[in-house]
Protein backbone atom coordinates (compact mmCIF):
# COMPACT_ATOMS: atom_id res chain seq x y z
CA UNK A 1 0.00 0.00 0.00
CA UNK A 2 1.56 3.74 -0.76
CA UNK A 3 1.98 5.93 1.96
CA UNK A 4 -0.03 8.34 0.38
CA UNK A 5 -2.73 5.85 0.89
CA UNK A 6 -1.75 5.06 4.14
CA UNK A 7 -1.74 8.76 5.99
CA UNK A 8 -5.28 9.29 3.56
CA UNK A 9 -7.04 6.25 5.60
CA UNK A 10 -6.00 7.66 9.25
CA UNK A 11 -6.89 11.43 8.13
CA UNK A 12 -3.44 11.65 9.48
CA UNK A 13 -1.11 14.98 8.92
CA UNK A 14 2.50 14.69 7.21
CA UNK A 15 4.49 16.64 9.45
CA UNK A 16 7.17 17.23 6.76
CA UNK A 17 7.54 16.87 3.13
CA UNK A 18 8.81 13.28 2.21
CA UNK A 19 8.26 11.11 -0.48
CA UNK A 20 4.53 10.06 -0.81
CA UNK A 21 4.64 7.07 -3.37
CA UNK A 22 6.71 5.05 -1.27
CA UNK A 23 5.16 1.36 -1.30
CA UNK A 24 4.53 0.21 2.70
CA UNK A 25 4.27 -3.88 2.58
CA UNK A 26 2.91 -4.33 6.22
CA UNK A 27 2.53 -2.26 9.74
CA UNK A 28 3.03 -2.85 13.33
CA UNK A 29 1.90 -0.95 16.34
CA UNK A 30 3.53 -0.31 19.95
CA UNK A 31 4.93 1.46 22.60
CA UNK A 32 7.36 -0.21 23.83
CA UNK A 33 10.40 -0.09 21.98
CA UNK A 34 12.04 -3.15 22.15
CA UNK A 35 8.73 -4.55 21.19
CA UNK A 36 8.95 -2.18 17.88
CA UNK A 37 12.48 -3.54 17.53
CA UNK A 38 11.24 -7.61 18.16
CA UNK A 39 8.24 -7.20 16.51
CA UNK A 40 8.11 -5.09 13.34
CA UNK A 41 9.46 -5.92 9.68
CA UNK A 42 12.20 -4.20 7.82
CA UNK A 43 10.26 -1.48 4.86
CA UNK A 44 7.25 -1.58 7.77
CA UNK A 45 4.99 1.54 8.92
CA UNK A 46 5.02 1.91 12.95
CA UNK A 47 1.79 3.25 14.88
CA UNK A 48 3.19 4.63 18.52
CA UNK A 49 1.83 6.72 21.06
CA UNK A 50 5.52 7.49 21.87
CA UNK A 51 6.67 10.57 21.08
CA UNK A 52 10.44 10.91 21.95
CA UNK A 53 13.05 11.25 19.29
CA UNK A 54 13.93 7.63 20.72
CA UNK A 55 11.33 6.54 18.31
CA UNK A 56 13.29 7.53 15.38
CA UNK A 57 16.29 5.78 16.55
CA UNK A 58 14.30 2.61 17.02
CA UNK A 59 12.86 3.03 13.70
CA UNK A 60 16.64 3.74 12.14
CA UNK A 61 18.14 0.36 14.16
CA UNK A 62 15.01 -2.05 12.50
CA UNK A 63 14.48 -0.38 9.17
CA UNK A 64 11.02 1.28 9.80
CA UNK A 65 9.62 3.32 6.94
CA UNK A 66 7.98 5.61 8.71
CA UNK A 67 6.13 6.42 11.63
CA UNK A 68 2.45 7.70 12.86
CA UNK A 69 1.67 9.40 16.17
CA UNK A 70 -1.57 8.38 17.12
CA UNK A 71 -4.01 10.74 19.51
CA UNK A 72 -3.24 13.78 17.99
CA UNK A 73 -0.50 13.58 19.91
CA UNK A 74 2.37 16.19 18.69
CA UNK A 75 6.32 14.94 18.48
CA UNK A 76 8.54 17.11 20.35
CA UNK A 77 10.90 19.22 17.75
CA UNK A 78 13.96 17.54 18.17
CA UNK A 79 12.16 13.92 17.15
CA UNK A 80 10.99 15.74 13.84
CA UNK A 81 14.67 17.14 13.58
CA UNK A 82 15.97 14.01 13.69
CA UNK A 83 13.42 12.16 11.48
CA UNK A 84 13.83 15.06 8.59
CA UNK A 85 17.60 13.82 8.75
CA UNK A 86 17.49 10.14 8.82
CA UNK A 87 15.02 10.65 6.08
CA UNK A 88 12.37 8.76 8.22
CA UNK A 89 8.92 10.03 7.19
CA UNK A 90 6.48 11.10 10.18
CA UNK A 91 2.72 11.88 10.21
CA UNK A 92 0.33 12.64 13.11
CA UNK A 93 -3.13 11.57 13.52
CA UNK A 94 -6.02 12.73 15.98
CA UNK A 95 -7.73 8.58 15.85
CA UNK A 96 -6.62 6.81 18.95
CA UNK A 97 -4.35 3.98 18.39
CA UNK A 98 -7.42 1.04 18.17
CA UNK A 99 -8.93 3.21 15.28
CA UNK A 100 -5.80 3.70 13.26
CA UNK A 101 -4.75 0.17 13.74
CA UNK A 102 -8.44 -1.02 12.34
CA UNK A 103 -9.02 0.93 9.33
CA UNK A 104 -5.36 0.16 8.01
CA UNK A 105 -5.97 -3.52 8.40
CA UNK A 106 -9.25 -3.19 7.09
CA UNK A 107 -8.24 -1.86 4.18
CA UNK A 108 -5.71 -4.85 3.62
CA UNK A 109 -2.15 -3.29 4.85
CA UNK A 110 -0.98 -6.81 6.61
CA UNK A 111 0.17 -7.09 10.13
CA UNK A 112 4.17 -7.36 10.14
CA UNK A 113 4.58 -10.30 12.99
CA UNK A 114 6.87 -12.43 10.86
CA UNK A 115 9.97 -12.39 13.01
CA UNK A 116 7.96 -13.29 16.12
CA UNK A 117 6.74 -16.61 14.55
CA UNK A 118 10.85 -17.33 13.26
CA UNK A 119 12.25 -15.65 15.94
CA UNK A 120 15.68 -15.11 14.66
CA UNK A 121 14.19 -14.20 11.20
CA UNK A 122 13.84 -11.04 9.41
CA UNK A 123 11.97 -11.15 6.10
CA UNK A 124 15.24 -10.08 4.21
CA UNK A 125 16.55 -13.01 5.09
CA UNK A 126 13.71 -15.05 3.39
CA UNK A 127 14.25 -13.12 0.34
CA UNK A 128 17.47 -13.30 -0.15
CA UNK A 129 18.68 -15.93 -2.71
CA UNK A 130 21.89 -17.07 -3.30
CA UNK A 131 23.32 -17.42 -6.31
CA UNK B 1 33.21 9.61 12.73
CA UNK B 2 36.46 10.51 10.41
CA UNK B 3 37.05 6.69 9.61
CA UNK B 4 33.16 6.32 8.89
CA UNK B 5 33.45 9.60 6.09
CA UNK B 6 36.84 7.78 4.80
CA UNK B 7 35.11 4.33 4.41
CA UNK B 8 31.84 6.26 2.55
CA UNK B 9 34.76 7.87 0.30
CA UNK B 10 36.49 4.59 -0.31
CA UNK B 11 33.45 3.06 -1.68
CA UNK B 12 33.71 5.40 -4.04
CA UNK B 13 37.11 5.18 -5.11
CA UNK B 14 37.78 1.52 -4.43
CA UNK B 15 36.89 -0.07 -8.25
CA UNK B 16 35.34 -3.97 -8.92
CA UNK B 17 38.74 -4.75 -10.35
CA UNK B 18 40.44 -3.95 -7.12
CA UNK B 19 38.52 -6.47 -5.18
CA UNK B 20 37.08 -9.25 -7.05
CA UNK B 21 38.28 -12.41 -7.04
CA UNK B 22 40.19 -13.38 -10.46
CA UNK B 23 41.01 -16.84 -10.21
CA UNK B 24 37.37 -17.73 -11.19
CA UNK B 25 36.62 -21.18 -11.63
CA UNK B 26 34.20 -21.59 -14.07
CA UNK B 27 32.42 -24.50 -16.11
CA UNK B 28 31.35 -25.05 -19.51
CA UNK B 29 27.55 -25.39 -21.31
CA UNK B 30 28.16 -28.88 -21.92
CA UNK B 31 29.35 -30.10 -18.61
CA UNK B 32 27.16 -32.16 -16.28
CA UNK B 33 25.28 -31.70 -12.62
CA UNK B 34 27.13 -33.72 -11.10
CA UNK B 35 30.17 -32.89 -12.09
CA UNK B 36 29.29 -29.41 -11.33
CA UNK B 37 28.39 -30.73 -8.46
CA UNK B 38 31.99 -32.66 -7.48
CA UNK B 39 33.36 -28.60 -8.69
CA UNK B 40 31.72 -26.52 -6.35
CA UNK B 41 32.58 -29.54 -3.29
CA UNK B 42 36.40 -29.44 -4.24
CA UNK B 43 36.50 -25.84 -4.52
CA UNK B 44 34.01 -24.81 -1.61
CA UNK B 45 31.95 -22.71 -3.36
CA UNK B 46 28.65 -21.91 -4.14
CA UNK B 47 28.04 -20.69 -8.04
CA UNK B 48 30.52 -20.36 -10.72
CA UNK B 49 29.63 -18.27 -14.63
CA UNK B 50 29.49 -20.61 -17.67
CA UNK B 51 32.00 -20.21 -20.77
CA UNK B 52 31.38 -21.29 -23.92
CA UNK B 53 35.07 -20.65 -25.31
CA UNK B 54 35.86 -16.65 -24.01
CA UNK B 55 32.16 -15.94 -24.11
CA UNK B 56 30.43 -15.12 -20.78
CA UNK B 57 26.78 -17.40 -21.33
CA UNK B 58 25.44 -18.12 -18.02
CA UNK B 59 25.62 -18.63 -13.99
CA UNK B 60 24.96 -21.50 -12.32
CA UNK B 61 24.45 -21.83 -8.45
CA UNK B 62 24.02 -24.36 -5.90
CA UNK B 63 20.79 -23.61 -6.23
CA UNK B 64 20.33 -25.12 -9.57
CA UNK B 65 22.17 -27.85 -8.86
CA UNK B 66 19.45 -28.45 -5.61
CA UNK B 67 16.97 -28.38 -7.91
CA UNK B 68 18.56 -30.80 -10.29
CA UNK B 69 19.09 -33.56 -7.50
CA UNK B 70 15.68 -33.34 -6.40
CA UNK B 71 14.11 -33.39 -9.96
CA UNK B 72 16.46 -36.48 -10.61
CA UNK B 73 18.32 -34.66 -13.61
CA UNK B 74 21.65 -35.03 -11.90
CA UNK B 75 22.77 -36.12 -15.75
CA UNK B 76 21.41 -33.22 -17.54
CA UNK B 77 23.78 -30.37 -18.97
CA UNK B 78 25.01 -27.22 -17.27
CA UNK B 79 23.82 -25.56 -19.99
CA UNK B 80 19.90 -26.36 -19.76
CA UNK B 81 20.17 -25.06 -15.75
CA UNK B 82 22.14 -22.21 -16.07
CA UNK B 83 20.29 -18.95 -15.73
CA UNK B 84 21.43 -17.33 -18.95
CA UNK B 85 22.44 -13.88 -19.28
CA UNK B 86 23.41 -12.95 -16.13
CA UNK B 87 23.28 -9.58 -14.72
CA UNK B 88 27.35 -8.63 -14.70
CA UNK B 89 29.18 -5.75 -13.27
CA UNK B 90 32.31 -4.58 -14.72
CA UNK B 91 35.96 -4.11 -12.92
CA UNK B 92 36.51 -0.36 -13.35
CA UNK B 93 33.23 0.69 -11.66
CA UNK B 94 33.07 1.44 -8.09
CA UNK B 95 32.56 -0.51 -5.31
CA UNK B 96 29.98 1.64 -4.39
CA UNK B 97 27.95 0.73 -7.37
CA UNK B 98 28.44 -3.46 -6.98
CA UNK B 99 26.70 -2.61 -3.34
CA UNK B 100 23.44 -1.34 -4.99
CA UNK B 101 24.00 -4.27 -7.22
CA UNK B 102 23.34 -6.44 -4.65
CA UNK B 103 21.09 -4.69 -2.60
CA UNK B 104 18.94 -4.53 -5.58
CA UNK B 105 18.87 -8.23 -6.95
CA UNK B 106 19.88 -9.84 -4.05
CA UNK B 107 22.29 -12.07 -5.82
CA UNK B 108 25.08 -13.99 -3.63
CA UNK B 109 27.44 -13.14 -6.53
CA UNK B 110 28.36 -11.63 -9.87
CA UNK B 111 30.72 -12.16 -12.49
CA UNK B 112 33.01 -9.33 -13.37
CA UNK B 113 33.53 -8.03 -16.95
CA UNK B 114 36.28 -5.86 -18.28
CA UNK B 115 35.29 -3.13 -21.32
CA UNK B 116 34.89 -5.69 -23.74
CA UNK B 117 32.38 -8.15 -22.00
CA UNK B 118 35.29 -10.34 -21.62
CA UNK B 119 34.96 -12.43 -18.11
CA UNK B 120 38.13 -11.57 -15.50
CA UNK B 121 37.27 -12.11 -11.95
CA UNK B 122 33.79 -12.92 -9.79
CA UNK B 123 32.60 -10.89 -7.07
CA UNK B 124 30.68 -11.51 -3.51
CA UNK B 125 29.70 -9.85 -0.94
CA UNK B 126 32.97 -10.98 1.32
CA UNK B 127 34.95 -9.59 -1.41
CA UNK B 128 33.90 -6.07 -1.35
CA UNK B 129 34.43 -6.73 2.72
CA UNK B 130 37.96 -7.88 2.53
CA UNK B 131 39.00 -5.36 0.31
CA UNK B 132 38.05 -2.31 2.10
CA UNK B 133 39.21 -4.05 5.05
CA UNK B 134 42.83 -4.23 3.59
CA UNK B 135 42.63 -0.73 1.87
CA UNK B 136 41.33 0.42 5.43
CA UNK B 137 44.14 -1.59 7.05
CA UNK B 138 46.95 -0.15 4.52
CA UNK B 139 45.97 3.69 5.16
CA UNK B 140 46.23 3.08 8.74
CA UNK B 141 49.98 1.76 8.63
CA UNK B 142 50.43 4.49 6.42
CA UNK B 143 48.67 7.11 9.27
CA UNK B 144 51.04 5.75 11.77
CA UNK B 145 54.19 6.39 9.87
CA UNK B 146 53.22 9.51 10.17
CA UNK B 147 52.32 9.34 13.71
CA UNK B 148 48.76 10.74 12.49
CA UNK B 149 46.45 9.55 15.12
CA UNK B 150 42.96 10.17 14.33
CA UNK B 151 40.66 9.40 17.58
CA UNK B 152 37.78 10.76 19.16
CA UNK B 153 34.51 8.54 20.74
CA UNK B 154 35.11 7.06 17.44
CA UNK B 155 38.54 4.45 17.20
CA UNK B 156 39.77 2.25 14.74
CA UNK B 157 42.12 -0.76 16.13
CA UNK B 158 43.75 -2.99 13.52
CA UNK B 159 44.77 -6.17 14.94
CA UNK B 160 47.12 -8.98 12.63
CA UNK B 161 43.40 -10.16 11.90
CA UNK B 162 42.19 -8.11 8.86
CA UNK B 163 39.31 -6.57 11.18
CA UNK B 164 37.99 -2.68 12.35
CA UNK B 165 36.58 -2.21 15.64
CA UNK B 166 34.56 0.60 16.11
CA UNK B 167 34.50 1.86 19.69
CA UNK B 168 32.00 3.97 21.25
CA UNK B 169 31.96 5.11 24.74
CA UNK B 170 28.22 5.33 25.87
CA UNK B 171 27.31 7.68 29.24
CA UNK B 172 25.06 6.66 32.26
CA UNK B 173 21.62 8.52 31.91
CA UNK B 174 22.80 10.15 28.90
CA UNK B 175 19.54 9.44 27.00
CA UNK B 176 19.81 12.43 24.39
CA UNK B 177 22.74 10.61 22.47
CA UNK B 178 21.11 7.08 23.08
CA UNK B 179 21.10 5.50 19.89
CA UNK B 180 24.52 7.10 18.65
CA UNK B 181 26.46 4.54 19.02
CA UNK B 182 24.38 2.16 17.42
CA UNK B 183 23.79 4.50 14.54
CA UNK B 184 27.33 4.86 13.62
CA UNK B 185 28.17 1.23 13.81
CA UNK B 186 24.83 0.66 11.46
CA UNK B 187 26.72 3.17 8.98
CA UNK B 188 29.55 1.40 8.73
CA UNK B 189 28.29 -1.66 8.61
CA UNK B 190 26.27 -0.96 5.25
CA UNK B 191 29.37 0.70 3.90
CA UNK B 192 31.57 -2.41 4.53
CA UNK B 193 28.20 -3.91 2.14
CA UNK B 194 27.40 -5.69 5.19
CA UNK B 195 24.23 -7.49 4.12
CA UNK B 196 21.18 -5.27 5.04
CA UNK B 197 19.44 -7.69 7.04
CA UNK B 198 22.76 -8.41 9.04
CA UNK B 199 23.21 -5.31 9.39
CA UNK B 200 19.70 -4.58 11.10
CA UNK B 201 20.31 -7.52 13.54
CA UNK B 202 23.82 -6.28 14.75
CA UNK B 203 21.88 -2.34 15.32
CA UNK B 204 19.32 -4.20 17.03
CA UNK B 205 21.72 -5.74 19.36
CA UNK B 206 23.93 -2.68 19.54
CA UNK B 207 21.23 -0.41 20.83
CA UNK B 208 19.47 -2.77 23.35
CA UNK B 209 22.60 -2.91 24.91
CA UNK B 210 23.27 0.64 25.09
CA UNK B 211 19.92 1.48 26.49
CA UNK B 212 21.44 -1.05 29.02
CA UNK B 213 24.46 0.64 29.76
CA UNK B 214 22.46 4.47 29.50
CA UNK B 215 19.60 2.62 31.98
CA UNK B 216 21.55 0.67 34.38
CA UNK B 217 24.85 1.89 34.93
CA UNK B 218 26.30 4.71 37.14
CA UNK B 219 29.18 5.46 35.31
CA UNK B 220 28.46 4.23 31.97
CA UNK B 221 30.50 1.79 29.45
CA UNK B 222 31.95 0.87 26.52
CA UNK B 223 30.28 -0.86 23.14
CA UNK B 224 32.67 -2.13 20.70
CA UNK B 225 32.13 -3.56 17.53
CA UNK B 226 34.60 -5.37 15.47
CA UNK B 227 34.06 -6.61 11.99
CA UNK B 228 35.67 -9.13 10.50
CA UNK B 229 35.71 -10.88 6.76
CA UNK B 230 33.14 -13.75 7.78
CA UNK B 231 31.72 -12.22 11.33
CA UNK B 232 30.76 -9.20 13.57
CA UNK B 233 32.06 -9.42 17.25
CA UNK B 234 29.77 -6.63 19.58
CA UNK B 235 31.33 -6.70 22.79
CA UNK B 236 29.53 -4.22 25.86
CA UNK B 237 31.42 -3.74 29.06
CA UNK B 238 30.08 -1.36 31.33
CA UNK B 239 30.83 -0.26 35.11
CA UNK B 240 28.58 -1.72 37.06
CA UNK B 241 26.37 -2.54 39.18
CA UNK B 242 26.51 -5.61 38.07
CA UNK B 243 23.69 -7.97 37.05
CA UNK B 244 22.77 -10.36 40.62
CA UNK B 245 20.78 -13.19 38.55
CA UNK B 246 21.31 -13.50 34.90
CA UNK B 247 19.07 -15.71 34.95
CA UNK B 248 16.23 -14.40 35.67
CA UNK B 249 17.29 -10.94 33.43
CA UNK B 250 16.80 -12.86 30.52
CA UNK B 251 13.31 -13.48 31.87
CA UNK B 252 10.74 -11.90 29.17
CA UNK B 253 9.19 -9.41 31.15
CA UNK B 254 11.56 -8.76 34.25
CA UNK B 255 12.84 -5.53 34.97
CA UNK B 256 14.46 -3.25 37.30
CA UNK B 257 13.71 -0.25 34.79
CA UNK B 258 12.16 2.31 36.96
CA UNK B 259 8.95 3.95 35.75
CA UNK B 260 10.26 7.48 33.96
CA UNK B 261 12.40 4.95 32.36
CA UNK B 262 9.29 2.84 31.37
CA UNK B 263 7.41 6.37 30.35
CA UNK B 264 10.12 6.23 27.32
CA UNK B 265 9.13 3.40 25.84
CA UNK B 266 11.76 1.52 27.56
CA UNK B 267 12.67 -1.16 30.81
CA UNK B 268 10.16 -3.39 29.22
CA UNK B 269 12.53 -5.91 30.28
CA UNK B 270 12.53 -7.88 26.73
CA UNK B 271 15.83 -5.86 26.03
CA UNK B 272 18.14 -9.01 26.78
CA UNK B 273 15.93 -11.53 24.59
CA UNK B 274 15.88 -9.58 21.75
CA UNK B 275 20.06 -8.99 22.24
CA UNK B 276 19.82 -13.06 22.34
CA UNK B 277 17.13 -13.44 19.35
CA UNK B 278 19.39 -11.83 16.93
CA UNK B 279 22.35 -12.81 18.12
CA UNK B 280 24.48 -16.43 16.66
CA UNK B 281 26.62 -16.85 19.82
CA UNK B 282 25.71 -14.76 22.97
CA UNK B 283 27.85 -14.72 26.09
CA UNK B 284 26.65 -12.56 29.35
CA UNK B 285 28.74 -12.59 32.68
CA UNK B 286 28.37 -10.48 35.95
CA UNK B 287 31.19 -11.46 38.05
CA UNK B 288 30.46 -10.87 41.79
CA UNK B 289 27.27 -8.71 40.16
CA UNK B 290 30.40 -5.96 40.02
CA UNK B 291 30.26 -4.93 36.56
CA UNK B 292 28.36 -6.76 33.35
CA UNK B 293 29.83 -8.11 30.07
CA UNK B 294 28.13 -9.08 26.77
CA UNK B 295 30.06 -10.51 24.26
CA UNK B 296 27.94 -11.29 21.06
CA UNK B 297 28.60 -12.95 17.69
CA UNK B 298 26.83 -12.46 14.34
CA UNK B 299 28.03 -14.23 11.43
CA UNK B 300 28.25 -12.97 8.20
CA UNK B 301 27.97 -16.27 5.59
CA UNK B 302 24.69 -18.38 6.64
CA UNK B 303 26.78 -21.43 6.03
CA UNK B 304 28.63 -20.74 9.36
CA UNK B 305 26.13 -19.77 11.74
CA UNK B 306 25.49 -23.01 14.15
CA UNK B 307 23.14 -25.35 13.09
CA UNK B 308 20.63 -24.93 15.19
CA UNK B 309 20.05 -21.08 14.09
CA UNK B 310 20.38 -22.69 10.59
CA UNK B 311 17.51 -24.81 11.00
Amino acid sequence: MKLGKIIEIVEGTPLFEFDLDQEIPCGGAADLMSDVLALVEPGAILLTGLCTPQVVRTAEMADIAGIIFVRGKQPMPETIALAREKGIPLVATALPMFEACGRLYQAGLRSCDISCRIPWRTAGDAEETDR
Amino acid sequence: MAEVTRLHELTYEVKIGDVMTRQVITVEPRTTMAELRAILRDHRISGAPVLEGDALVGIVSVEDLIKALVAGEMGASVGEKMTRNPVTVRADESVVMAIKYFNRHGYGRFPVVDARGKLVGILTRGDIIRGLLRQLEEEYHREEALRYRVSHIFEELISDLTSITLRCRVEAQDFESAGDASSKIKRALSRLAVPPQIARRAAIVTYELEMNIIIHTTSGGEILAEIQPDRIIIRAVDTGPGIPDIEQAMQPGFSTAPDWVREMGFGAGVGLNNVKRCADEMLIESPNAQYTSVKVVIYLDHERRPAEKAA
